[in-house]
């Protein structure tokens, strides 16, 4: 039996894991990757609430939130494809014009 | 008293802070992408715990595999080197570490405080495929429905952003300013 205020809590932790590595990373594809970091402490919370609440519901909004995140991931990717291919580096210190 | 449940939750819980931890402090971004499917994969084992078994399987299938191939595939794509580091904000640093400091304390209290301490037990809630399907194709056809023209819409939109413009080059664009 484990209270649900220790998962909220390691939901809670990877979620500012997540917001730490969006905000110190440099390389585009890490920031990217702390966006998903994210999205997966709210899912915890999201199966957590689920399961405390005995509400099906929380399930099911996870699965939502796998699907745009997935979507999220292709479109993202593709944006990363496009800036690297117009300015030929990663880092987001470099990406600084809107126009080249 | 320490029960299997509880010992499995540590287990799994300290494997996904030690790879979201890893995560942030690795430079290269393909050590960072490992350590985000070891993070998914030990999410995937808290599911099970809490019963949600088809959650659990699409974390695996959709996150770990899908997105997280296709992240891998991007990072050898472009060749992704190791991070260089530039001279960060200094006012960030002032009140940014305090301030994180002090909300994450504030949310840990209130989180340890005041929400309900019964236990969360194992398999309480049939999160089984058989319960969730209907679920998904009665009260929530029409988000799943616009799920799809979601996914169909992000299909189009990655392959015209990935696609080669087909008229002037980037170095061409350059000489012109």
């Amino acid at each position: 039996m484990v209270p649900l205020s220790y998962y909220l809590v390691l939901s809670g932790i990877l979620f500012a894991c997540g917001v730490t590595g969006f905000l110190i990373k440099r390389n585009i594809i890490t920031i990217f990757m702390s966006i998903e970091l994210m999205l997966n402490g709210v899912n915890l919370s999201f199966v957590a609430f689920a399961a405390h609440w005995h509400a099906l519901a929380g399930q099911i909004f996870v699965f939502f939130v796998m699907v745009v995140a997935a979507a999220e991931a292709a479109v993202g990717l593709a944006i990363i494809i496009a800036v690297y291919r117009t300015r030929e580096t990663l880092n987001v210190d470099r990406v600084n014009l809107l126009k080249l | 008293m320490i029960s299997v449940h509880l010992i499995l939750f540590l287990m799994f819980g300290a494997i996904a802070l030690a790879g979201a931890i890893n995560l942030l402090a690795q430079t290269h971004p393909i050590n960072s992408a490992l350590s985000l499917i070891a993070v998914m994969a030990a999410l995937a084992g808290e599911y099970l715990l809490l019963g949600a078994e088809f959650v659990a399987a699409v974390q695996v299938i959709v996150y770990a595999g899908a997105v997280m191939v296709l992240f891998v595939f991007v990072i050898m794509l472009l060749n992704a080197g190791v991070e260089e580091h530039t001279q960060g904000s200094r006012v960030a640093i002032l009140f940014g570490v305090p301030g994180t400091l002090l909300g994450s304390i504030l949310i840990g209290w209130v989180v340890l405080r005041h929400s309900g301490t019964e236990a969360v037990a194992a398999g309480a809630l049939p999160g089984a495929p058989t319960t969730i399907g209907p679920m998904l194709f009665h009260e929530f056809l029409l988000p799943f429905e616009i799920t799809s023209i979601l996914i169909l819409i992000a299909i189009m939109g990655a392959v015209v952003l990935a696609s080669k413009p087909p008229t002037a080059p980037p170095a061409a664009l350059r000489k012109v300013n």
